[in-house]
């Protein structure tokens, strides 16, 4: 039977390595359609008409958005290679950590990244707690999925490769590798690993594009 | 083996009802316990330590914790009984989303009666929006989850008991813009395990005004 899968992504977006990512592991043929996010697509506006955002799964021509809710979809219909656990404690946590790295983690990287001052210190401090957590949590694994990548690994991947891109453009260590040893070398496993290693955007695009979103928040906030 | 369930709850919290809720659906006996957010308990802050946050479910010593991941846990232990996710991978996916976008209700609601101005009627704007964005999700179901009362039903209805307190001091109605949601609301009342599980709506107000005084919001 003909399965038809496509991705609506943009190049850069680390919600959208999730799904790329789950795809590759799971060995599941799709298309990819890039899209351009100052000049949304009609499909796009119809396949995501709530948030008008990327990424969007589109399988057998029936649309998923919101990248947690995709990979959790991705893990129920292709059953090979699964990221979640089976155990219904362990997926709660699962989906517990996954939350707690978009929720929180992933805010207070940015703000150390987009902040400056008093206000960027403060977001240190916050990532530095919330680090800690993850930390604890990696303890006797190598992956937080265990032996294998799973899904809470999708969930926080996006930090193993932007957390270095961000520490080269303000010039700041946010991951010590003495402090939390654990987390620092599950950023290096993890940004190694066979398929997550062949599908990080261009890095010195990523560069660009970050440097620029810096100049302009800084330019906005000193003109204010 | 009997199981030892507990929740650690605060009685006006809309995100602790969807437990509560839930727990009833399944014919779940548990221990509830009400805390104190301004003295947080030991256990509490055991239980969640990195949130410290209600509602938490501890089943057998492990706690869970996040409303809507409790639920999914819920659902998943007890899943033969008033299954509330659907088994098609696709029907869950929508029941997913959506119940996500349930959780906007709560920020904006929490402006809606902790700000004013022009920082209220934002608020007011986007939690209206919101919900005709939910109602029209609803459609001319009976419930969210089709024939049957489910996930999305659980993640919405406990915000109904808390209407009258946002029309109050919004200045608005929720039935005149979003009639079949009222409509939807009443018929979800009328299951016990929800009307055992949300709280009076004058309540709600009186919980609201007390905490708008200690904020100082007047």
């Amino acid at each position: 039977m003909g399965e038809e899968v496509k991705l609506f992504r943009t190049w850069s977006s680390p919600f959208a390595l999730r799904i790329v990512w789950a795809l590759k592991i799971k060995g599941i043929e799709y298309e990819t359609v890039f899209e351009d996010l100052s000049n949304k697509s009609p499909l796009l506006l119809q396949y995501n008409p709530v948030h008008k955002k990327v990424p969007i799964l589109v399988h057998n021509g029936r649309p998923i958005a919101e990248s947690l809710v995709i990979l959790e979809y991705i893990d129920e219909t292709w059953k090979q290679g699964p990221l979640l656990p089976k155990d219904p404690y362990e997926r709660a946590m699962a989906r517990f950590w996954a939350k707690f790295g978009d929720d929180k983690v992933l805010t207070s990287i940015w703000s150390v990244f987009i902040k400056q001052g008093k206000e960027q210190e403060e977001a240190l401090v916050a990532t530095m707690e919330n680090l800690k957590f993850l930390e604890e949590e990696m303890k006797g694994k190598k992956f937080f999925g265990g032996e294998r990548i799973g899904y809470v690994d999708l969930a926080l991947g996006c930090l193993a490769n932007l957390i270095s891109i961000f520490e080269e453009i303000v010039g700041l260590k946010i991951v010590d590798e003495e402090k939390l040893p654990l987390f620092y070398s599950w950023m290096q496993n993890f940004a190694e690993a066979p398929i997550i290693r062949d599908n990080w955007p261009p890095r010195d695009k990523m560069i660009v594009k970050f440097q620029a979103l810096l100049d302009a928040a800084i330019a906005s906030s000193s003109s204010s | 083996m009997a199981d030892e369930i507990i929740l650690l709850d605060l009685w006006a919290s809309m995100l602790g009802m969807r437990v509560r809720v839930a727990l009833a659906e399944k014919g779940l006996k548990y221990e509830y316990r009400e805390q104190d957010l301004r003295n947080k308990s030991p256990l509490l802050l055991e239980m969640n330590p990195v949130h410290k946050k209600i509602p938490v479910l501890i089943h057998n010593g492990k706690p869970i914790c996040e409303s809507l991941i409790i639920v999914q846990y819920i659902d998943e232990v007890w899943y033969n009984k008033s299954p509330l996710l659907p088994s098609d991978p696709y029907q869950r996916a929508q029941a997913r989303f959506w119940a996500d976008y349930t959780d906007k209700l709560y920020e904006l609601g929490r402006q809606l009666w902790l700000t004013k101005g022009e920082e209220q009627e934002t608020a007011k704007k986007g939690f209206m929006e919101c919900l005709k964005l939910l109602e029209g999700e609803l459609g001319d179901k009976p419930y969210f989850g089709g024939q049957n009362f489910g996930f999305l039903d659980v993640a919405l209805v406990t915000f109904s008991c808390w209407f009258f307190a946002y029309e109050s001091f919004g200045n608005f109605s929720v039935e005149a813009e979003c009639p079949k949601l009222v409509a939807w609301s009443k018929r979800c009342m009328e299951k016990e395990s929800v009307s055992s599980s949300l709280e009076d709506p004058l309540k709600i107000h009186g919980f609201v005004i007390m905490m708008r005084k200690e904020l100082g919001v007047e």
